[in-house]
Formats: structure tokens, sequence, C-alpha cells
């Protein structure tokens, strides 16, 4: 006899300790530590920051060991923890010129102002397993140049800008910038909050439309006028000084994008800018953002746009992680009413298709 | 399970507000019901936030009832009309929990009902308010995947695309193939997503009693239809809307008028019919 599916509460109840335990994984191996994960998997705690929309490193490498190494269920974590935060405000806008750089390059000019920076990259290692990280041991500390904290680091786009050749960024708001945690998405959608949307984008999502439009999907033509990463301080106005200070610094990524753009009827031509940025270092991450940025400007810009990168609602609504992750896997639950409707209407037809056939079998054996 | 619990003791809540939500977010959502009930069947676009449940598990409605619910209130949770469902024993958890509320089973005792994919049994009544996790608002996206492009049609009411498709239903399987998250008229003026419910519970919508509230959490949208409100299920004079029946009855209470879940007993495949609203069938064993 049929014996009712009871008891939720406790398999539930059971699941959580085992997915606890799971995660400390063998008692004998020592746990890790949030300055572990930090220091150590840095980049890791990067994205979650970024995706996270949450700028607090400790945070990040909680939610990082809580998850086990899963970036996205660890972003979900930061993000569900943000959204409980009180909100006083908005900074000023970063001024990326006053950037601290630890790396920046250009590759529209083989020297610029300020100098290219190569900097951390893992760009010219070869990918060859180095087996000795395999045993512990300390390393000496790589030979640094001070920083040059006297001067500005002018953008290589507000060069090119002064003679024309460049776009000049859009011009400052008055309004305070809206805010996609706490107001839905209505489309369409402004350049600031399309930036926004993508910068809490997936990185892997953003990567394949950016590539997409590099194979010929919406190809705009794209030269690295600029990325630089390294601190950039962060001010606020507080409403009982009414006056900026500095709060902070923060570690940012920031690609300026250079494209291609023919001109228009009103327009000569003139290069277009692409514009991505991200928390710490994600280049990959601020790069295929300032790709896929620049292709959603095919409206603005008087382009045809036939591509899926160029499709401003596919792109801002299949962005999110945390939404795609959660709506694919809900199909885990339960949907025994749905198929059970599904279930009879398709026992239905057939039935009605095999009557026709017995029918027709009939009235031709009849002939 | 017993079927009504006292409330859990609050002792990890000190972190987070009455209910989850902060009072600033409750407002912004009542304020986006408000606007939903004197709209009937309009989705109306809400600052939702993210909840500490994934998108497409019911954030929708868990926001609406947080929005909702007091400390009186006694809330019951439903998921395929069970209430011993893993999501629904989640939800119910968290609620008793955050909202220190009393939890019950019983369709009659409960002042809130948040459910996924049924409506109960046992006939609704005034004061209750019925609370839908929606996963697409959009009764209209499979057919108009863009959302500018719906807006409009709703705007215009320009609902012929929707009876186009059912009537392609109709040409190709001589009848409304559709079975679930079947589009419903509201109020003469909104087609909408009554959820993905079965159809045998779309006239149950039809004036109910209750008050009807719609979340959508993952697309940002709370519709809602008020009680005594008219809710027409989309057919043609020719084609009346019908519900499932099963020549089966419940081998449990022996009911023939509720939904029935199927489920395969045996590796023969032997199969046994069973309420799907595990409330109604207790009642009547």
């Amino acid at each position: 006899m049929y014996v009712a599916v009871k008891g939720g509460e406790t398999a539930i109840a059971h699941s959580l300790d085992l997915v606890a335990d799971k995660r400390r994984g063998d008692r004998d191996i020592a746990e890790l530590s949030l300055e572990q994960i930090d220091q150590q998997l840095g980049l890791a705690v990067d994205r979650v920051m970024t995706e996270g929309s949450c700028y607090d490193r400790g945070l990040a490498a909680l939610a990082i060991k809580q998850a086990r190494g899963d970036l996205i269920e660890a972003i979900f974590l930061l993000r569900a923890y943000r959204t409980t935060l009180p909100r006083f405000g908005a900074s000023e806008p970063l001024d990326t010129s006053r950037m601290v750089a630890e790396r920046r390059i250009s590759s529209t000019f083989k020297d610029v102002p300020g100098g290219q920076v190569l900097g951390p990259t893992y760009d010219y290692t070869h990918r060859l397993l180095d087996f000795s990280l395999a045993a512990s041991g300390e390393r000496p500390d790589a030979a640094t140049a001070p920083a040059d904290t006297a001067s500005d680091l002018p953008r290589v786009g507000d060069i090119l800008q002064r003679d024309g050749l460049l776009e000049p960024p859009p011009a400052q708001k008055e309004a305070e910038a809206e805010d996609l945690t706490r107001q839905p998405l209505v489309l369409p959608a402004d350049r600031p909050l399309r930036l926004q949307n993508l910068a809490r984008g997936d990185e892997g999502f953003l990567l394949a439309l950016g590539y997409s439009t590099q194979r010929g999907y919406g190809n705009n033509h794209p030269f690295v006028g600029e990325i630089r990463y390294g601190h950039v301080p962060v001010s606020f106005v507080p409403e009982e000084l009414g006056f900026a200070i500095e709060i902070g610094e923060i570690e940012v990524t920031e690609c300026d994008m250079v494209n291609q753009f023919a001109g228009s009827h009103d327009v000569p031509p003139q290069f277009t800018r692409g514009y991505g940025l991200a928390f710490g270092h994600a280049e990959r991450k601020a790069m295929a953002m300032a790709l896929v940025d620049r292709a959603l400007r095919a409206e603005e810009l008087g382009e045809a746009a036939t591509s899926p990168a160029q499709d401003e609602e596919f792109v801002l609504s299949h962005s999110d992680n945390v939404e795609g992750s959660g709506f694919v896997q809900h199909l885990k639950l339960p949907h025994y009413v749905d198929f059970q409707s599904e279930l009879v209407v398709v026992r239905t037809l057939r039935a009605e298709v095999e009557k026709r056939r017995e029918q027709s079998f009939l009235s031709q054996a009849a002939e | 399970m017993p079927d009504t619990m006292p409330p859990a003791d609050a002792d990890q809540n000190g972190a987070y507000n009455y209910a989850y939500l902060d009072e600033q977010t409750k407002r912004m959502i009542r304020r986006a019901i408000l606007k939903a009930v004197a709209v009937p069947g309009y989705q109306v676009p809400f600052g939702g936030r993210e909840m500490p449940l994934p998108y497409g598990w019911g954030t929708g409605g868990i926001q609406v009832t947080a929005a909702i619910i007091g400390r009186d209130d006694t809330l019951k949770v439903i998921d395929q009309g069970a209430d011993d469902t893993t999501n629904a024993v989640s939800i119910r958890r968290f609620f008793a929990k955050v909202a220190e509320v009393a939890t019950t089973t019983h369709t009659a005792e409960a002042t809130i009902i948040q459910t996924r994919h049924r409506v109960p049994e046992t006939p609704l009544t005034d004061g209750q308010i019925l609370v839908f996790q929606v996963p697409i608002p959009e009764p209209l996206r499979m057919l108009e995947p863009r959302e500018t492009e719906t807006r409009t049609l709703h705007a215009l009411s320009e609902y012929g695309v929707m009876q186009v498709s059912l009537y392609e239903s109709i040409a190709r399987h001589g009848r409304i193939a559709k079975t679930y998250n079947y589009p419903v008229m509201v109020n003469g003026r909104y087609i909408m997503s009554p959820s993905p419910i079965p159809k045998f519970d779309n006239p149950k919508l039809d004036r109910s009693p209750a008050l009807q509230l719609y979340g959508a959490g993952r697309e940002k949208r709370i519709y809602a239809v008020p009680p005594h409100t008219q809710v027409k299920s989309l057919d043609f004079d020719d084609h009346p809307f019908e519900i499932e029946t099963w020549s089966e009855c419940c081998a449990l209470c022996g009911s023939t008028e509720s939904f029935l879940d199927e489920m395969i007993v045996d590796d023969a495949g032997k199969r046994l019919f069973v309420c799907s609203d595990t409330d109604y069938c207790e009642s009547r064993r």
C-alpha cells in the first residue's frame, strides 16, 4: 500500500548537516582560514565581490568558504546579505585617472604618458603546471618599484578625445544614479543602467557574448585603448557636511575599449568607446563587458542590431547568474501537478488518434 | 507533523528585521500590491529584492507574504497541493523563524496561504489571502519573448496572438491542449497568467471571496485579483473551457472531485491515484 512521502522537515535537517560536513571535508586536513582565501584565492574573491555587487574581501572570502568554492553560490550568498544592508547614498563618481596603477597597458600606442606597466599578469606565464607549488615552501618577495603616487595617470582615451578622434564620454547626469538592486529593470534601459547590469553580470556569459562579436555576430572592430588595475580613492558627500570626503580606497580594473565607427549623417567618422569596470583584478570580465557595452550601443550609433550581443533585452534579461542559476535549478522542485495535467491530455489525445485509426481501418475494410 | 505548530522561538532573529525584509522594502511592496489590487490582472513592476532562497523557488511569493504577514496571522504553505513537500517545508520554516508566526496545514485555519502550482480544494473564505509563487508572470511570454512588445500588447488589449495560439491548438489536436498555466481574462480587461496551476483550479479563481496576490521575484512583478472579481478562462463558443477528469478516485479518501496525483507503486508500473491536496484528503479520511 502507498505510504505518503512525509518527513520533509527531518530530511531537510539531515541534508543541511550533510552539506556542512562535506564542506569541512577530511578533518585531518587543516581548515581554510578567510585570510588564506583572501590572500591566496584573491581572484576568486574579486569575482565574487564584482558579481555580488559588494566590495568586502572578508565577506566574499566567507561566502567562498561556505560555498565550497562554488563561486556562483558564493555570489548568491553575498548578494542575499548585501540586500539587507541599509543604503546610505551614492559615492562621487570614481576618478580612475587618480588611480595608483599596478598594471596599465594600451594596445593602441607603443608608448603613452605614464608608460606601459605590465604588473602582475598571467599573460606571459607559460601555462606549465608548476609542480614546485605542490610542495609548500616560502617564496621570496618580488622586486617592485615604488608606486608613483605623486602624479595623475591620464587616460589614453582622453588624449585621443582631445583631437576629436574619439567620442567624448557621456555627460554626467544630474540625477542620482538609479540602482538596479532597488528598482526593477525597465526596458529600454539607458547606458548607466546597462553598465550596472553588465557589471553584475556573469563573467562567462559576457565572455561568450563578447567573443561572439569578435567572430562576426555584431563586430565592432575593438582595440584595447587601455586597461588599468590598481587602487582608486572613493569619495562621499555626507549630507551633514555638504562636501566630499575620502572614505577609503578600492581596487578596480578598468577597460576602455576603442572601436571603429564609420560615422553617420550627423557625426564624422571617429572612434567610439565600450566601457568595462570590475572590482579587484578582473581583466577578462572588464574586457568582455566593454565589448558587450559597445555592442549594445548599436541602436544609439545607428548600426543595424542583428546579433544577440546587440540585443539589449536579450542580454540584460539573461546576464545575471543568480537569477539564471535559480530558475534553471528550480526544475528540481516537484512538478507532479503540471506533469499530471500533461499526462491526462496526452492520454486523451492518444486515445483520440487511436480511435480515428481504428475507424479508418474499419471503413477501409468495409469498402 | 502536528497540524498546527506554535511559533518558533526567535533566538537568532536579532540580525534581521521582522519577517526578514526591512520596513522600507515592505512599504514599497505594499504599494505595489495596492496598485495591483486597484488594477486587477495588471503586472506591477516592483523592486524585487534578493532573497535568501533561490530565484525560481518562490522568492516572489515570499516577498509578498513577508510584506503582508503579522504576528496574528496563521500561515499555510503548499507546493503541488501538499504541505509536506520539501520546498513548502522550507518556506514554512523560514517564516516560522523570521516572522514568529503560527503555521497550520488546515486550509480553513490559515489567514495567508502561500502556494505553488495549486489552489486548495477546500473553498476559501472572506478575509483569506492566497499568495501565488509565479515563475513567468507574462501570459504572452511564450508567444512574444520581448517585454517591450508584450507591455504594448497589454496596453492596447491586443490579445489576438493568444486567441490564435489557442485556435492553432484546436486545429492541431482537436482541442485546447493547454493544461496548466491556462490563460485567464481578469475583470474583462487583462489577460493574466494564473501561475502554473492546473486548469482544474482555474474555476476556483473566479469570484473567489479570498484576495489573490501573485508574486514573481525573478521577473520583479506583482499582480492581483481582488475578492469577487471575474476570472474567465479563455475559450471559444464551440470549444468551451473544460477541466481535467479522472476515471479513478482517490485511493486514500475516495474523492472523485479533487485533483489527483498519479504514483507508480511497483516495478510493473502499477498506478495509484491520490489527492494532490493533502489537507483535503486527510480531512476526509
